[in-house]
């Protein structure tokens, strides 16, 4: 199975996708520069995080023209799996295949911290392996991830079940506190109607190894990972014994702590 | 000829940056503030002689890129 990361100018989290998809799961993973026409045989689509083309005009505003996007588009149209993160989901946003935009935080400040995730729903690539009742313990690093979009887009994505994460806190509510950045009904992450395609604000590739204090962001990957070989009629339904083979041998955050 | 392109924040999204400066107005002692807008003003100096034109190209660029008519309004002149 074939992973394309894009690459602008700019992005920053690229070589972390790259790291996770290869090194933790086990993939093959490419970076795609910007410029490239062709998505290849990529089998799923990542855009990471960062700042591409300097934030300027708008987040994402400029990169969604480059080149790479158009084959991005197209792959999208066919039904092809696409999952932004953080600059990603902005590119996403600006190109039109998620409905609405990201804009300033309600504070002004960037916000680096872990924060709560719940899933809305595990009807989707994004979502199918994450336990319903599990909140995901995940960072977010970003000046810009305030979810908006209008009423009729709102209620649109609620009707056909198109928000896939929101911020909560440690007891899995929803509450003004937990919302990092002010987005309309603590939106964390959506998906696109067709579902094949999604975006979230926090950035999964900094919670895939136990050494980095937290693994639930590779639950995301694994489901699309679940979902894509699902595709191909090869599916094999992930239990808790493969999840602590995959944990054997790692060593945990505290042990780390100890030893050094 | 120059295009003069004003764009704002959309009347219902949030503008964090205009309540800021409102309150910051406010506690410098100016009365009468009502609310802010914070946007960004663009000047595009432009080839050729047909203003018509310019103004297509102009609307037609504040829509597709320089604008997100998701977020945002514009507004333009040519001179």
């Amino acid at each position: 199975m074939n992973f394309a990361v894009l690459q602008f100018p700019g992005s920053n989290c690229d070589q972390d996708l790259v790291h996770v998809f290869k090194n933790v799961l086990g993939y093959s993973a490419r970076l795609l520069w910007h410029k490239e026409s062709s998505l290849g045989n990529s089998d799923a689509v990542l855009i990471p995080g960062g700042f591409s083309y300097g934030d300027y005009l708008r987040t994402g505003a400029i990169a969604r023209f480059s080149p790479i996007m158009q084959a991005v588009q197209n792959f999208a149209a066919n039904g092809g799996m696409v999952l932004g993160v953080c600059n990603g989901f902005q590119i996403l946003c600006e190109a039109g295949l998620l409905p609405g935009a990201l804009i300033r935080n309600r504070s002004l400040q960037f916000r680096c911290e872990h924060i709560f995730l719940k899933t809305i729903t595990s009807d989707s690539p994004f979502t199918n392996q994450i336990p319903p009742e599990k909140l995901l313990r995940i960072p977010i690093a970003h000046g810009e991830g305030c979810y908006f979009a209008d009423d009729e887009t709102l209620n649109r994505l609620k009707d056909n079940n198109q928000i896939l994460w929101r911020y909560v806190d440690a007891k899995g509510e929803a509450t003004e506190a937990a919302n990092p950045n002010g987005s309309l009904n603590n939106i964390a992450g959506i998906c696109s109607e067709r579902r094949n395609v999604a975006g979230l604000m926090p950035h999964p590739e900094r919670a895939s190894e136990a050494i980095l204090g937290s693994t639930d962001g590779r639950l995301i990957f694994e489901s699309l990972i679940y979902a894509l070989e699902r595709s191909r009629g090869k599916a094999k339904k992930r239990d808790e014994t493969t999840a602590a083979q995959r944990e054997e041998g790692r060593p945990s955050a505290p042990e780390i702590a100890k030893a050094a | 000829m120059k295009a003069k392109i004003i764009i704002t924040p959309k009347k219902a999204v949030l503008d964090p940056q205009g309540k800021t400066v409102q309150g910051a107005l406010a506690h410098i002692g100016f009365d009468g503030i009502g609310a802010v807008h914070v946007g960004k003003y663009l000047e595009i100096e432009i080839t050729g002689n047909d203003p018509e034109y310019a103004r297509k190209q102009v609307d037609d660029a504040c829509h597709r890129i320089l604008s997100n008519p998701v977020i945002e309004d514009y507004r333009f002149e040519i001179e």
